[in-house]
């Protein structure tokens, strides 16, 4: 029901503005929060998208006042904010800093937390509502949010709201999923609890629900009479760099196919939703993962590999068990890649590559479908030497957009078909001004809406389809190496060839 | 950009190729034709704001500068694309009997099967759907505060002649101020018995802002007037006291409401170029703007 005169749904230029809140960051003084938290709510301020009194307490254990909070901040704006920075945005967010300074098992920094709540809900008007986010390693989500429930700061007043948002990764197999969502369930219902997958918050991610359902182009050829298979791609040119503490014992594969892969492959297949609502969304992305299927023969369809010293872009950089703060005898892959089937009449017999590695060829992401090759071809062999199969490729980064590869003549008098590209992109420049994912995500967290974020169900999914490989490869020894600067390990490339496949060079 | 002499539209498509191969045939991601007409003076900055816009909606340029009409026809033009923005440029300058049959030279030049969005950014024709180049666009964008003769009755003007696809960047600037109220109601859903708008003498967004207020509210909304700049302050009176919004300085505003602590918020007058971003972000009719012209069109005769 619609009770605010000055609102109409006609009106589409009246942007939403999330309601009275605050938002309580623990963790503030790591990158995330530094980084991409703290600059995102700058530009959703700048961009007139947060409420008046909008308030952002701190909590770390840190020995600092407001103002030495207000530094922080300022200094991460300045430093990674997308919009320009202006003295006037700035006022309005400063005036509701905050600091409770603390450790996570401090009953009195909790106490001091709530005190501080509720001033902030009496002089900036926060009404109460206030969203939680955890930028901390997964191992305190348990006292961080025991200590929430301890000291009522989980309970909403009457009409009002609190929200916890967590970040990857939700665990590192099934069990710990389920007892890391048991944790934060217990206190938080499920409606309330966000998790980050930030990938998800791209336009391109968007984008792919777009091309698949206002269209009718793309939907007749997306199924296994015309595709062949499909590669999902997140390379990396960067080593491990400083989170080797973070790394070691987590790997590619729990770290990126676990959570983005396996959701783009959600997006990638899913059957049409019934409407465009977090609910349906999440029904048809859950029946996807349902249905996805590991090959029998572990050994053959999937591969791993560490990268070792080489030269990667022209710099010579060293190999992974080289970094600083890696035993020399860690298994912990840098490079991973799956065969997965999903067992649907649409997609039956079409394999689905995931890959992901860090020190390949350079930084990309993208969902390439790859079609048959026409059934019959009226030329001559030579003429269609050089025309491979049909793709159509979304990029996700960098370089947002889409491409189409088919077949064309070559100019002259003979007939000879090659390979081209026919490109989309969302604009060179399009994509400074398209907001970052992380700005999409936290507005959408104040607002409740919740559609761009995985539920637990689909969360458990994932680690349901990622156990049994990592339990084959915790059993079959070291990673095989590759060197720094390539695509891979050649058991990846051995994999795609024992189907007559070959990677895309993305 | 190429300079092209006494030139016609065939030839200035062929340029629009050229200048493409020439930049490596980058992709044609261009998603509408804006065609800017402007005078000389105002040319540079439009076509500035324009490519700044082009950064969200990629867009085939043409500036049509006209001049004076009468002696023999002379169409020249600068064509050109890709540098720091996205799309391309054509800026043809007219003269002599051509002047007349411009939509003539346009016509040949527009994107195929995508939107026009014709945009005059300082004097605007009286009825802009029925000007020879307003006509080919499905969006007419004019701006009554820009208006350099006739600033008083600019936004009457317009008003009087509303079609279907115009709109005013007076309407445009005050969507911050509408964003603002309507959050402030949502928060505290009151009722409104009376509303006023405080801003300087001539002020078409303003009289836009008291209109719609009036148009949702069903309440009289006040126009007072201060020293600006621009808008000064809106106040929603209610039972439990009043709704106001209050900026002196044009950048940081003051939300009060009943009962609550009064807040800063940044309420930055925009400029051109955000404006017409925002402007192109939606192609169809604004209904709601329809009604404040309706309802602004209706207290005029009133008054």
């Amino acid at each position: 029901m619609n009770l605010n005169p000055l609102r109409d749904p006609q009106d589409r230029r009246l942007p939403r503005i999330a309601g009275p809140c605050g938002l309580v960051i623990f963790g503030v003084t790591g990158d995330l929060s530094r980084r991409k938290v703290m600059p995102a709510i700058y530009d959703l301020a700048n961009r007139g998208l947060l409420p008046p009194g909008f308030s952002l307490v701190g909590f770390a254990r840190r020995d600092w006042a407001d103002q030495d909070f207000e530094q922080i901040v300022h200094d991460s704006v300045k430093a990674h904010a997308r919009t320009e920075f202006r003295e006037e945005v700035w006022r309005q967010l400063a005036d509701g800093f905050r600091f409770v300074p603390g450790d996570f098992d401090d009953d009195a920094a909790f106490d001091a937390l709530r005190r501080t709540i509720m001033e902030l809900d009496d002089t900036r008007g926060t009404g109460g509502n206030h969203a939680f986010y955890l930028a901390i390693p997964p191992a305190f989500f348990g006292s961080v949010v025991g200590q929430l429930k301890k000291h009522g700061l989980a309970d909403p007043g009457p009409g009002s709201w609190r929200r916890v948002v967590i970040e990857k990764p939700f665990g590192h197999d099934l069990e710990s999923a389920r007892e890391l969502n048991h944790i934060v369930d217990e206190v938080f219902p499920s409606g309330t609890v966000f998790r980050i997958d930030h990938y998800l918050g791209k336009e391109t991610v968007q984008n792919i629900l777009a091309m698949r359902f206002a269209n009718n182009l793309f939907e007749p050829v997306w199924n296994s009479h015309y595709v062949d298979h499909v590669q999902i791609t997140m390379a990396e040119d960067i080593g491990i760099g400083g989170r080797a503490g973070y790394y070691d014992g987590i790997g590619a594969a729990r770290d990126v196919i676990q959570n983005h892969l396996l959701q783009l492959l959600a997006l990638v297949a899913m059957e049409d939703p019934i409407a465009f609502d977090a609910e349906s969304l999440r029904t048809e992305k859950a029946k996807v993962l349902e249905s996805v299927s590991l090959p029998r023969r572990l050994d053959l369809a999937t591969a791993r590999g560490q990268y070792v010293a080489g030269w990667a872009g022209g710099e010579k950089v060293i190999g992974f068990l080289e970094e600083e703060g890696i035993e020399q005898s860690s298994t912990t892959e840098t490079y991973a890649a799956i065969k997965l089937g999903v067992q649907t009449r649409r997609w039956a017999g079409v394999p689905f590559y995931l890959r992901t590695g860090k020190r390949l060829g350079r930084r990309v992401t993208e969902v390439a479908v790859v079609f048959k090759r026409a059934p019959h071809l009226p030329f001559s062999a030579t003429a269609t030497e050089e025309l491979t199969q049909n793709a159509l490729v979304i990029r996700v980064q960098p370089d947002e957009g889409m491409t189409i590869r088919f077949g064309a003549k070559v100019p002259g008098t003979t007939m000879e078909i090659r390979d081209v590209n026919m490109d989309f992109a969302y604009g060179g420049s399009f994509t400074e001004s398209s907001p970052e994912a992380y700005e999409r995500l936290i507005l959408d967290v104040l607002l409740g809406d919740p559609p761009l974020f995985p539920r637990h169900e689909e969360v458990e999914l994932s680690w349901q389809i990622l156990d049994p490989v990592l339990d084959h490869w915790a059993r079959k020894g070291r990673p095989e190496p590759y060197e720094s600067g390539t695509w891979g390990p050649a058991s990846a490339d051995a994999m795609l060839a024992r189907d007559g496949r070959v990677w895309r060079r993305p | 950009m190429i300079e092209l002499i006494d030139t016609n539209s065939s030839q200035i498509a062929a340029e629009f190729v050229r200048a493409r191969i020439r930049a490596g045939s980058p992709a044609m991601g261009m998603v509408m034709t804006l065609i800017i007409v402007t005078d000389e003076a105002s040319a540079h900055d439009a076509l500035d704001a324009a490519k700044y816009a082009s950064h969200e909606h990629p867009a085939r340029l043409l500036g049509v500068i006209l001049r004076d009409p009468r002696g023999p026809s002379q169409v020249n033009a600068q064509v050109g694309m890709g540098q720091g923005f996205t799309g391309e440029v054509a800026v043809m300058r007219l003269k002599g009997e051509v002047v007349r049959h411009c939509e003539s030279v346009v016509l040949p030049l527009l994107l195929p099967d995508s939107p026009v969005v014709a945009w005059w950014p300082t004097d605007a024709p009286e009825d802009p759907a029925t000007d020879p180049l307003g006509r080919l666009a499905q969006r007419r964008i004019t701006d009554a505060a820009a208006a350099t003769k006739g600033k008083t009755t600019a936004l009457a003007t317009q008003c009087a002649s509303y079609a279907k696809g115009n709109t005013d960047l007076a309407w445009t600037r005050i969507t911050p101020w509408r964003a603002l109220l309507a959050a402030a109601l949502d928060q505290q859903p009151l009722r409104i018995t009376h509303g006023c708008v405080e801003a300087e003498r001539i002020s078409p967004s303003a009289d836009l802002l008291a209109a719609w207020l009036e148009d949702r509210l069903h309440v009289k909304v006040d126009r007072r007037v201060s020293a600006g700049p621009g808008i000064t302050e809106v106040t929603l009176d209610t039972r439990e006291g009043p709704i106001g919004l209050h900026r002196e300085d044009g950048k940081l505003a003051t939300l009060t409401s009943p009962g609550r602590p009064d807040r800063p918020v940044a309420l930055k007058r925009r400029e051109v170029p955000e404006l017409l971003a925002e402007e192109l972000r939606r192609l169809d009719e604004d209904n709601i703007y329809a009604a404040a012209v309706r309802r602004l069109m209706k207290t005029g005769a009133d008054r």
